[in-house]
């Protein structure tokens, strides 16, 4: 198991190696830099911009300067000051060392259009946003979409069940871009009942979360009402009602454990898509989180914005992807890797 | 069993004959049409796309003017049952009312002026193209890649097969706009001769959708190669391909002559329930503005464009929406119904 975790943890990192120079290639490939702007500016000046950023500097050279502030940690002392060249994501105080030694590691770099703010900073007041919004919507996704896989599973071929998978067939067929609008017209223009859009209060989160989750619970209610019908067929579970169990016991004690082993499992990458999927719901509803700023800075050209960015995701889809893989062996141990 | 007595009571003669038309028999798509065809809800969902192409190859005809036709003394406008429908669009003339009511736009006109039921007839057919013209991309690219990955085998395999994991680490969206963005500007520099420069042409001649397919086919490949690799390596193993090569036949020809007709169900049906996600991604790339190109409506740019007056003229949004939802919903009714009769497991069952 330690080998196996090892193994995916070196392969995690060539993946994330690849991704970050795929992007880089295609950044740098696309016509127009970060201070070609619609006025425009004087050229010596954009000159001493591009030098000051070192996007004069041959691509491979760029290239390897950015891998490097991210990945090389430093130790600092007294003399360090954040500056937009300095700012690390992860800073830990080492007082053994003396009294302002720190620990400081991932310095995705300046942001090239948005003036004194550097990546890490968007990071640390944008991703919280993103994985709020995420969390609500994995929540509504399970409180929604288990119990109805479950209904449908045991009520199997009756109204309950055809009922349950047509809701849930209608679910998957909604995407977040028709969710949006109609739930936004129904509840807070008709209704009146919750705010049109914002963000920063409770019932702000109400809607986007299920216009997000909606969709992902009809996704989990077939998951689970296909996996909760292959349990039932096993064997043991024959043995447990030829012991004269009673169907309930049977049910909630050994049907429907191992039954969410496979729900538990889509959970992670779940999650992953809900937090990098949230563009369309977050320019709905005005929420200040990581997906808008992503595409004004492909539109911006601003380099550094979006390879943190799609660096972030794709570190965040490999680890769910990673967590996934050690839940399952140890959720069912005829699992070995 | 009674049934099965009434049977022999009553065909005594005509035995030999009754069981020699059964063996002439159905073929696999024969019995799975058959299946296809008594599933209520696949065959609605059949209708729905049957309608749309419909309407996406009359649209000149049935729409009643044209998707540029701006008028502006019309903008914002609705016919009244919209404004009943929408108890908040209240008509001029009452209280409050801001609602300029105008009987002959079916379901009201967009902020210029325009149809929007002009607008969403045309609309069907950036939806259906990229619903038909996706899969195909999908499964031309993922299909070499597959096949090659589990005939071979060996290196090639493990090679391919590290090129699709490592794509799937992209965060889907992301990429495609990443793509898309990239594509857009890249072809937009005039410099006759070069590929860029005919590709960008297709895709002004095609109002946006040429680059719509590449995008879609670069980020959705990796799904049909994984299916194929899996389906080939059992395949390969089967006595069909022994046989076959054993007769003598190379190996392009067990490959697209044996294997593929074998393995194309799965094919057929994963793809068929893909198409609500690639009519999606089309959405959602017109509703950030780097799909389909303005003036051609799209009903994912349509969405967009109505978000920004959701309060006031809900209509504008909602009615996209709704062909949007219906299409994927037909989509998926149909994909589901594939999947259960062309299941090999399922047949003969019924």
């Amino acid at each position: 198991m330690a080998k196996f975790i090892v193994r995916r943890l070196l392969w995690m990192a060539v993946v994330l190696l690849v991704v970050s120079a795929i992007t880089f290639l295609l950044l740098r490939a696309v016509p127009g830099g970060p201070f070609n702007t619609e006025r425009g500016v004087p050229a010596p000046v954009q000159r001493a911009l591009e030098e000051k950023f070192n996007l004069n500097a041959p691509l491979h050279i760029q290239y390897f300067s950015y891998l490097g502030d991210i990945l090389v940690p430093r130790i600092t002392g007294p003399e360090y000051r954040r500056t937009l060249t300095t700012d690390y994501l992860i800073n830990i105080d080492l007082p053994i060392l003396g009294e302002d030694a720190a620990f400081r590691w991932m310095n995705f770099g300046p942001s090239l259009r948005v003036r004194s703010r550097t990546v890490n900073m968007i990071f640390t007041e944008n991703l919280p946003v993103s994985i709020q919004l995420g969390v609500a919507a994995l929540t509504v996704a399970i409180i929604i979409g288990v119990p109805l896989g479950i209904v449908a599973a045991l009520r199997r071929n009756t109204w309950v069940d055809y009922s349950a998978m047509g809701v849930a067939i209608i679910g998957v067929s909604v995407s977040t871009i028709v969710m949006a609008p109609v739930l936004q017209y129904v509840f807070g223009v008709l209704l009146k009942v919750l705010p049109v859009s914002g963000w920063g209060r409770i019932e702000n989160v109400i809607l986007p979360a299920f216009t997000l989750g909606i969709v992902q619970s009809a996704l989990l209610a077939r998951l689970t009402r296909a996996s909760l019908l292959q349990v039932l067929n096993e064997d043991y579970i024959r043995t447990a009602r030829a012991k004269g169990l009673s169907e309930r016991v049977v049910v909630t004690l050994h049907a429907l454990k191992n039954s969410l082993i496979p729900v538990v499992t889509v959970i992670g990458p779940l999650f992953a898509a809900l937090v990098t999927g949230t563009f369309v719901v977050e320019t709905f509803f005005a929420v200040p989180g990581m997906g808008r700023y992503f595409v004004t800075s492909v539109n911006n050209r601003d380099f550094t914005v979006v390879m943190g960015t799609i660096l972030l995701y794709a570190a965040f889809l490999v680890l769910a992807n990673l967590i996934v893989d050690i839940l399952y062996a140890w959720l069912d141990p005829r699992i070995r890797y | 069993m009674t049934t099965v007595q009434n049977n022999q009571q009553l065909l005594p003669a005509s035995g030999v004959a009754k069981i020699e038309a059964h063996q002439k028999g159905e073929s696999l798509w024969q019995s799975a049409w058959k299946r296809l065809a008594r599933n209520k809800m696949a065959m609605l969902g059949l209708v729905i796309i049957l309608a749309n192409i419909l309407i996406a190859i009359f649209a000149p005809v049935l729409a009643p003017r044209h998707y540029t036709d701006a008028t502006f003394s019309a903008k914002n406008a609705a016919p009244e049952w919209v404004t009943r429908v929408f108890p908040s669009m209240i008509p001029q003339g009452q209280e409050g009312g801001y609602i300029q009511v105008d009987n002959s736009y079916a379901l009201g006109a967009d902020g210029l002026g325009r149809d929007l039921l002009s607008r969403i007839l045309y609309g069907s057919r950036v939806s259906l193209l990229v619903a038909f013209i996706g899969p195909i991309v999908a499964i031309g690219v993922g299909l070499f890649i597959g096949l090659a990955a589990g005939y071979f085998g060996g290196w090639i395999d493990t090679l391919l097969m590290r090129i699709v994991d490592i794509m799937y680490a992209f965060p889907t969206l992301l990429f495609i706009i990443l793509l898309m963005t990239f594509f857009r500007f890249s072809t937009a520099e005039p410099d006759p001769g070069s590929l860029t420069y005919t590709l960008g042409q297709l895709d002004k001649a095609t109002g946006g959708m040429a680059l719509i397919f590449v995008g879609i086919g670069l980020t959705s490949w990796m799904q049909m190669a994984r299916l194929v690799r899996g389906q080939v390596l059992s395949a390969r193993e089967k006595e069909y391909v022994e046989a076959a090569r054993s007769m003598g036949n190379r190996t392009p020809g067990i490959m697209f002559r044996h294997i593929l007709p074998n393995i194309l169900g799965p094919l057929i049906v994963a793809e068929t329930l893909t198409i609500p996600t690639y009519i999606s991604y089309e959405a959602f790339l017109s509703f950030i503005g780097l799909g389909v190109q303005a003036p051609l409506p799209s009903w994912g740019s349509m969405i967009s464009e109505g978000a920004n007056t959701i309060v006031s003229y809900p209509n504008q949004v909602i009615f996209p929406a709704l062909a949007l939802f219906l299409i994927m919903f037909a989509f998926n009714f149909l994909g589901d119904g594939l999947r259960d009769a062309l299941d090999p497991r399922m047949r003969g069952v019924d």
